[in-house]
């Protein structure tokens, strides 16, 4: 396709044609103010958060009367509400169990699997793997109703479990697409070299495979760690007290008890953070990760 | 990479399959059961046929709902797609500016959807919001909560906000992968900035540019949780978007039969576009090998 397009244009054959040039023109790019774009955009994308994390340390009396674009009686008492009552904070520790578990199930059993996709043409490879993504695509909102009545059938609702077991809808689909991207990506005669050797299946896979697409493994914790934490339909279904995540009591926040904007602010801000600490491990793999390992 | 014929390898897939099955084999034939039974209650059901179809083809509430999702999807792609290519072109190409953009950029994808609501809830509140307050301040008569144009604007405006950077870094780990022989080339035949676009970056962006542009409208296509935080669906049914409709059914209302029969329309039309994906995805794979 590219290729066809690029003769066209007779590109290539200028470049071998006289390479002799390609110093000087550098310094004609007209780019100067391209840098504006970026800057202004990621201005954009920070105006609202600032605005966020601006009212977390706001007083209710100061967000409501006064329009003031930094604290002016700056406090933290909303994070501390958030700290010392349990209903709170229990909302991000459940939040993390559900997450944690959800990770570690999808990736125990998206590993062999999208080796198995990687490596080997079995009887309805195809059609599998594309049945994975549909789950990937589907709406939770078709979900919501038959899992809470599946899960209340096995007495399960509002367990940790109950939602890492829902998450696994999407996020092992997305395990198995992600690692087959960065398995294929390993020389086959790796694998052979190691039977040779005499390396058991099993023992091949965790000393030598594993380690060989850790980065993957990573990216792929990542992302199932990632839309777990930022999923709230599934997670708010099935759950009613004990094991309701931090997203689904912010909701109820907002609902009753009259406006507590300030903890409000600061619970969002909160929720935030768990992403922001290890984006910068994932920087250059994000695109991969959300186009399913496809780019 | 040549793939060796070996059925055993489906032990490896079992477990994953076993649990998908559990968490979406089992759930979507519960939708399938109750597509075509009635109830009155006390657990009793009736066989219903097609009815249920029947009825949320025929109902104003599903079309409306879908076109609204449409054309809401419509709009975000004619705004995110020429919006994320022309951010990720200016984007740097090396030095310390690349790590600031990608981190910066990628912070709202990463946010819990409802705090993203909520984020632009407060955001464009009149009474509280930064930018509520401005446009009040300007004169303009500005309220998400009572005028429809305005709740789809704050929607809009949120979702380029939360997803627009999806687009940027898919385009731009395209544009990096494009080797510098090709720009030097083109500067050799004095190539202009847009036929250099034209002729180099976009058809090496292509493949790229398809999986965001599907990714895009099957998110948006299921978009629940931003819209549900902001607007709650209203005023009057304005921003309820299919998922938010179908929630109301089965969860609000407990109208299991309707709503197990839209289910599955909408399961359907999510099922033959994540054909479209699967296709483009596979073949960009066989590309690739050759």
């Amino acid at each position: 396709m590219t290729d066809r397009e690029l003769s066209a244009s007779g590109l290539p054959d200028a470049a071998a044609a006289s390479p002799a040039r390609v110093g000087t023109i550098n310094s004609r790019r007209p780019l100067r103010l391209g840098w504006l774009v970026p800057t202004i955009y990621i201005l954009f994308l920070l105006l609202p958060i600032y605005w966020l994390v601006n009212m977390s340390f706001k007083t209710n009396q100061e967000i409501t009367s006064t329009f003031t674009l930094w604290p002016t009686d700056f406090t933290l008492r909303n994070y501390a509400v958030i700290f010392t009552d349990p209903s709170w904070y229990s909302g991000y520790i459940n939040s993390i169990i559900y997450v944690a578990l959800n990770t570690v199930i999808s990736l125990a059993v998206a590993l062999p699997a999208a080796y198995a996709f990687s490596r080997y043409r079995f009887v309805g490879d195809k059609h599998l793997f594309f049945w994975l993504l549909t789950n990937r695509m589907a709406p939770p909102a078709v979900f919501a109703l038959p899992f809470f009545q599946l899960y209340s059938a096995f007495g399960l609702i509002d367990t940790h479990i109950a939602v890492a077991l829902a998450h696994c809808l999407f996020n092992v689909p997305l395990a198995v697409w992600i690692l087959e991207g960065f398995m294929s990506g390993v020389p086959k005669e790796i694998d052979e070299t190691a039977y040779i050797d005499g390396y058991s299946f099993p023992r091949f896979f965790v000393k030598i495979f594993m380690p060989l697409i850790a980065s993957g493994i990573g990216v792929a914790a990542f992302f199932c760690f990632m839309f777990s934490w930022v999923e709230l339909l599934l997670a708010r279904t099935l759950t009613t007290t004990a094991a309701k995540p931090i997203s689904a009591i912010m909701t109820r926040t907002v609902s009753a008890s009259g406006m507590d904007w300030g903890v409000l602010a600061a619970a969002g801000v909160l929720t935030i953070i768990p992403g922001a600490l290890v984006i910068y491990f994932v920087r250059n793999y994000i695109a991969k990760g959300f186009a399913l390992g496809r780019v | 990479m040549e793939r060796t014929y070996n059925n055993k390898a489906w032990f490896l897939v079992l477990p994953v399959l076993v649990l998908v099955a559990f968490s979406a084999i089992i759930p979507l034939m519960t939708v399938v059961n109750y597509s075509v039974q009635d109830t009155f209650g006390n657990n009793q059901f009736f066989w219903a046929g097609l009815d249920w179809f029947q009825d949320v083809l025929e109902s104003n509430r599903f079309w409306n709902a879908l076109g609204r999702n449409l054309i809401f999807s419509a709009i975000i792609l004619a705004i995110e797609i020429p919006l994320g290519i022309y951010i990720a072109l200016n984007m740097p190409k090396k030095g310390w500016g690349v790590p600031v953009c990608l981190v910066l950029m990628a912070l709202p994808l990463l946010i819990p959807w409802n705090v993203v609501g909520t984020i632009w809830q407060v955001f464009g509140r009149v009474d509280i919001g930064l930018l509520g307050r401005t446009l009040a301040a300007a004169g303009i008569d500005y309220n998400y909560v009572q005028d429809p144009v305005d709740a789809w604007l704050t929607i809009i405006v949120m979702d380029v906000w939360h997803w627009t950077s999806l687009v940027v870094l898919l385009c731009y780990a395209g544009l990096v992968s494009i080797p510098d022989a090709y720009y030097q080339a083109a500067r050799i035949d004095g190539a202009s900035r847009w036929s250099v676009f034209r002729f180099i970056q976009l058809p090496k962006m292509g493949r790229v540019l398809l999986i965001a542009v599907l990714l895009r409208f099957m998110d948006s296509f299921m978009i629940y949780t931003e819209p549900f935080v902001v607007t709650g669906g209203g005023p009057g049914n304005e921003t309820t978007f299919l998922s938010i409709d179908l929630v109301k059914m089965a969860i609000g209302q407990f109208d299991v039969g309707p709503a197990a029969a839209m289910s599955l329309v909408y399961f359907l039309i999510v099922l033959s576009l994540s054909w479209v994906f699967y296709t483009v995805m596979t073949n960009q794979g066989q590309e690739k090998g050759k």
